[in-house]
C-alpha cells in the first residue's frame, strides 16, 4: 500500500495547500477510499497536521473512510427523483441487501451511497451502479438490478 | 483539399472580410457535416442518453454497419435535452437532409436503419428533421422548429447541444466558434468588453442575478499582479443539469466564453470547478482544454496579442455549499468550503487573496454570442430587468422532461404546457417548484408569471439554477419541505449558529408532522404543536441572521408551501392526513373482507399483534394498535390490504 501512496504523492512535487483536495481525490480513486495511513502520508507530503486533514476530508460528501463494496450503488435523491419515489427505493434497496446507505455488505459485493443529484433528471429515479447508469428504477425493478450484478462473475 | 489547421486558420479564423467564397463555405458546411460523402450516424451519448440506454443502441448500429459493409461514421454528440425521447439517434444520409429519431432502443435500430436507408421513415419513430440548404427534403417530418417542444424555445446556450460533435474543434470553428475570442483580442480593450457585457444586461444564470458587466468592471478595475477568473460548474442544486449539457455537448463553448472573460478582467489563469460527479463531463472538458491549447487558443501569447490564459479544472468534491463563490474559492485553496463575510468581495480579495471573479457555466456559454452579435442583439430578448434567455431543467410529474431555454419573459403556464406538454396520466397540476432548495412553488394561480428575476421572487421563488421541478396531485407538499429541509440541513457547513442548529430543528418539526400518532411518546404531542407554531418564526430567524445564501434562502421551501399549502400542512398535524399517501407513517391500513380468506399470514407477521381474526374468517386491523409497518401489506397474497 505504501508505494501506492507514494507514486501518487509523487505526481504532486511541491505541493502546497491548494492540492490536498485533488491529491485526497486521487488516492480515493485508485484505492477506494481515505484511510488512516492514506490521510497520515497525505499530512507528511504536505506538511500539514493530520487533524487538518481529515477535518477536509470529512467536509465534504465525495471523501469514504471504509472500502466501497465490489459493487458501488449510487443512488440519486434529487429533487425529480424524490418527486418520483427514489425514497421508497431506498427503503427497499436497504431492505434487500440489509445495510444502510453509507454501508457495505459483510460479503464486500455491495455498498449503497446515496448523492445528491446526478444530473440525470429525466431519467429519475436513477441509480448508478461502478459508473452505469439505470433509469428509471422502481420498487420491484432495483432487486432485478442487484441481483443481475450479484450473478455476474 | 483537405481542411486542415492551416487552412482553417487562413480562411477563416484570419479572414476579416466577414463574407466566404463559396468554397470556404461548402467545405465549412462539409465540417458541420451539413454535407456528408457517406453516411453518418449521431448518437445522443450524454449522461442521460447514455442511462436510457444509448451505448447498447450505438452497439447495435456498429454490428448493423458491419453485417450490411455500409461505409459510414458514428458519433458520440451530447445532449439534445429532450431527456423523456432518449436515447435519440440521428442520421444524415448524403444529400438528405438529417432526421432525428426518439426512443431509439437497441431493439429498434435495425427497422429503423432498414427503412431509413430504404428511403423511408417509420413515422412513429421520428422526432424530427432539421433544415439543411440544399438537400433533399424528408416527407412528412417536422423539422426542429415545428416540433411542440423545441418551437417555443430560443436556443443560444444550447443550439449546438446534440448537434454539433462535442470533441471536434474544427467543427466548433465552421459553426463560427473562437473567431470572437480571437477578434476579442485584437480589436478590443479589456475594458470595451466589459462595457458591452454590461450593456447587454446579462445577469448572474447561476442563482443570485448579479449584473455580469458591473463585476467584471470592478475587477477590470482592480490592479494586481494576478487575477483569477473562475467557471462555477459545481451544479448542486438537486433537480438542474444544465451546465453538465453544455460542457457535454458543447465544451468549446465555454471555454471561448471563459476565455473572454478572463481577457475582460485581465486575469492569466482561470479554473474550472466542477462537480465530481460528472465523469464524462470532465472528460469532455479536458479533452476540449488539450485542444485548444494545441492551436494556441489556451496558454501563452495567444494569437500573438500577448494575452497569456492558463485554464485549469478542479474537481468539486461534493459541497452544496461550495456554489456560494467564497466558499467555493475554500475549496480550490484546499480547505472546508465555509464561506466568509463580505465585503471584501472576491471581485477585490478573492482566491489566494487576489481579484478574483466568478462565473457560472450558463452565463459563460453567452458570452461568445453577445460578443458577436452584440449587445442590442442580447438585450432584444426578454423582459426589463432581465435580458436574454434562461435554460430550465424541466423535470418530475411531467410529459415532456428536458432542458428548456426559453427567451425572459415566457410565461410559466407556457413552459409547462405548451413545450413541456402537461401532466402525465391525466392527473391534476398541483405546483412547480423553481430554484432548488433556495426557490419556492408556484401554484395554479400564479402560473401566469413571467419568468424574470424580480417576478419569480415575488410570486415567492427564485430564478436559482433553473431546476424546474413539476408536482401532481400525488405529491405531498410537506413531504417536498421535508425533502429540502433533510438536504439544506446535511449541506450546511455549519459555520452559522441560526442555519446549523435551525434547520436541524427545521426538520425536527417537519419530521414530528408526518410522523404516526401511535408512536408518539409522552409530551411528544405537545412539542409537535410548539414546533408547528415556531416554524414560521425559526424560519425568519434563519433567513435574517445567516452569513450566506444557503442559510438566507434555506427556509424558502418550508415558507413557500406554508404559504400556497397550509391545508394540507393542518391536514398533517390535526387530521393526520396525507391525501397524496406520501407520508408512508400517516398511512393507515385496513382489510378488505370481500377478499380475505383468513390465511392468518398477516396477523402472524405483525409486529404489534394489531391483526386480529380467526382462522377462515376475514381478519380485522385495530387502528391504535397499527404502526404502518407495512408488513401486512407486504405479505398478503390477496391483495386484501388496503391502504387509505
Amino acid at each position: 500500500m505504501d508505494t501506492e501512496f507514494e507514486r501518487i504523492l509523487q505526481h504532486y512535487p511541491n505541493a502546497k495547500r491548494d492540492s490536498l483536495i485533488p491529491i485526497l481525490q486521487e488516492i480515493q480513486e485508485e484505492v477506494g477510499y481515505l484511510s488512516e495511513e492514506a490521510v497520515v502520508e497525505v499530512g507528511k507530503h504536505l506538511a500539514l497536521p493530520t487533524s487538518k486533514i481529515y477535518g477536509v476530508a470529512t467536509f465534504y460528501n465525495q471523501f469514504r473512510f471504509e472500502a466501497p463494496g465490489k459493487y458501488h450503488i449510487q443512488l440519486c435523491r434529487g429533487t425529480a427523483c424524490h418527486v418520483l419515489g427514489s425514497s421508497n427505493v431506498l427503503i427497499e434497496l436497504q431492505k434487500h441487501l440489509k445495510i444502510k446507505a453509507g454501508q457495505s455488505t459483510k460479503d464486500g459485493m455491495f455498498s449503497i451511497e446515496v448523492v445528491a443529484c446526478i444530473g440525470a433528471c429525466g431519467l429519475a429515479p436513477v441509480i448508478n451502479i461502478n459508473g452505469e447508469f439505470h433509469a428509471k428504477v422502481t420498487q420491484q425493478s432495483i432487486k432485478e438490478i442487484v441481483e443481475s450484478y450479484r450473478n455476474k462473475v | 483539399m483537405k481542411v486542415d489547421k492551416k487552412y482553417l486558420v487562413e480562411n477563416v479564423l484570419a479572414n476579416n472580410s466577414g463574407t466566404f467564397t463559396n468554397e470556404i463555405k461548402n467545405q465549412l458546411a462539409y465540417l458541420r457535416k451539413d454535407i456528408v460523402d457517406k453516411p453518418i450516424i449521431f448518437i445522443g451519448a450524454g449522461t442521460c442518453g447514455l442511462g436510457a440506454g444509448a451505448g447498447k443502441t450505438k452497439e447495435v448500429v456498429k454490428q448493423y454497419l458491419n453485417e450490411h459493409k455500409i461505409d459510414a461514421e458514428i458519433i458520440d454528440v451530447g445532449c439534445i435535452g429532450f431527456c423523456s425521447v432518449e436515447p435519440i439517434m440521428d442520421v444524415k444520409l448524403p444529400g438528405k437532409e438529417r432526421i432525428s429519431f426518439q426512443k431509439v432502443t437497441s431493439d429498434k435500430v435495425i427497422d429503423i436503419l432498414n427503412s431509413t436507408f430504404a428511403g423511408d421513415v417509420p413515422k412513429n419513430d421520428t422526432m424530427c428533421a432539421f433544415r439543411q440548404e440544399g438537400e433533399q427534403k424528408w416527407n412528412d417530418i417536422p423539422y426542429i422548429d415545428e416540433h411542440p417542444f423545441f418551437a417555443h424555445q430560443k436556443r443560444i446556450v444550447l443550439q449546438n447541444c446534440g448537434i454539433t460533435n462535442p470533441t471536434s474543434l474544427e467543427e466548433y470553428i465552421a459553426r463560427g466558434g473562437y473567431k470572437t475570442f480571437l477578434d476579442t483580442l485584437k480589436n478590443r480593450t479589456s475594458i470595451d468588453v466589459c462595457e458591452i457585457i454590461d450593456k447587454s444586461g446579462i445577469r448572474g444564470r447561476g442563482g443570485g442575478g448579479f449584473p455580469t458587466g458591473k463585476k467584471w468592471k470592478i475587477a477590470n478595475a482592480a490592479t494586481s499582479d494576478q487575477k483569477y477568473f473562475i467557471c462555477n460548474a459545481d451544479e448542486g442544486d438537486p433537480g438542474a443539469f444544465m451546465d453538465r449539457a453544455v460542457i457535454e455537448g458543447e465544451p468549446h463553448r465555454l471555454l471561448e466564453g471563459l476565455a473572454i472573460a478572463a481577457f475582460a478582467i485581465g486575469a492569466t489563469k482561470a479554473y474550472v470547478y466542477i462537480r465530481a460527479e460528472y465523469p464524462l463531463a470532465i472528460e469532455r472538458l479536458v479533452k476540449a482544454i488539450e485542444q485548444a491549447t494545441e492551436w494556441g487558443f489556451l496558454g501563452d501569447n495567444i494569437n500573438n496579442s500577448g494575452y497569456n490564459l492558463k485554464i485549469n479544472i478542479k474537481k468539486g468534491a461534493g459541497a452544496f455549499v461550495c456554489g456560494e463563490e467564497t466558499a467555493l474559492i475554500q475549496s480550490i485553496e484546499g480547505k472546508r468550503g465555509m464561506p466568509r463575510p463580505r465585503p471584501p468581495f472576491p471581485a477585490a480579495s478573492g482566491l489566494f487573496g487576489k481579484p478574483t471573479i466568478i462565473n457560472n457555466v450558463e452565463t459563460l456559454a453567452n458570452i461568445s454570442d453577445i460578443m458577436k452579435f452584440g449587445a442590442e442583439w442580447f438585450s432584444s430578448f426578454g423582459t426589463a430587468t432581465s435580458k436574454g434567455t434562461k435554460v430550465f431543467a424541466l423535470s418530475g410529474k411531467i410529459v415532456n422532461t428536458g432542458l428548456v431555454e426559453i427567451p425572459m419573459g415566457t410565461s410559466i403556464r407556457d413552459i409547462i404546457f405548451k413545450i413541456g406538454g402537461g401532466i402525465p396520466n391525466n392527473k391534476k397540476f398541483k405546483s412547480v417548484q423553481v430554484g432548488g432548495p433556495s426557490g419556492g412553488c408556484i401554484t395554479e394561480v400564479n402560473l401566469d408569471v413571467l419568468v424574470d428575476y424580480e417576478s419569480l421572487i415575488n410570486v415567492g421563488a427564485m430564478m436559482g439554477s433553473g431546476g424546474m421541478v413539476v408536482m401532481d396531485e400525488d405529491t405531498c407538499m410537506v413531504d417536498i419541505a421535508k425533502f429540502f429541509m433533510d438536504f439544506i440541513q446535511r449541506e450546511s457547513c455549519g459555520k452559522c449558529i441560526p442555519c446549523r442548529e435551525g434547520t436541524s430543528r427545521m426538520l425536527e418539526i417537519l419530521e414530528s408532522i408526518v410522523k404516526r400518532p401511535q408512536n408518539i411518546k409522552g409530551n411528544e404531542t405537545l412539542e409537535r404543536f410548539k414546533g408547528v407554531m415556531r416554524l414560521q418564526e425559526l424560519s425568519q430567524v434563519i433567513k435574517e441572521t445567516s452569513l450566506c445564501g444557503l442559510g438566507q434562502t434555506a427556509p424558502n421551501p418550508v415558507l413557500s408551501t406554508l404559504r400556497w399549502f397550509r391545508d394540507e400542512y393542518e391536514e398533517h398535524i390535526f387530521d393526520r392526513k396525507c391525501r397524496a399517501g406520501v407520508c408512508l407513517d400517516l398511512r393507515t391500513f385496513y382489510i378488505d373482507v370481500e377478499k380475505c380468506t383468513g390465511c392468518m399470514v398477516c396477523a402472524k407477521k405483525c409486529p404489534t399483534e394489531a391483526i386480529i381474526g380467526s382462522k377462515k374468517t376475514p381478519h380485522f386491523i385495530v387502528p391504535d394498535k397499527c404502526i404502518g409497518c407495512g408488513n401486512c401489506f407486504d405479505v398478503c397474497k390477496f391483495d386484501a390490504i388496503l391502504i387509505q
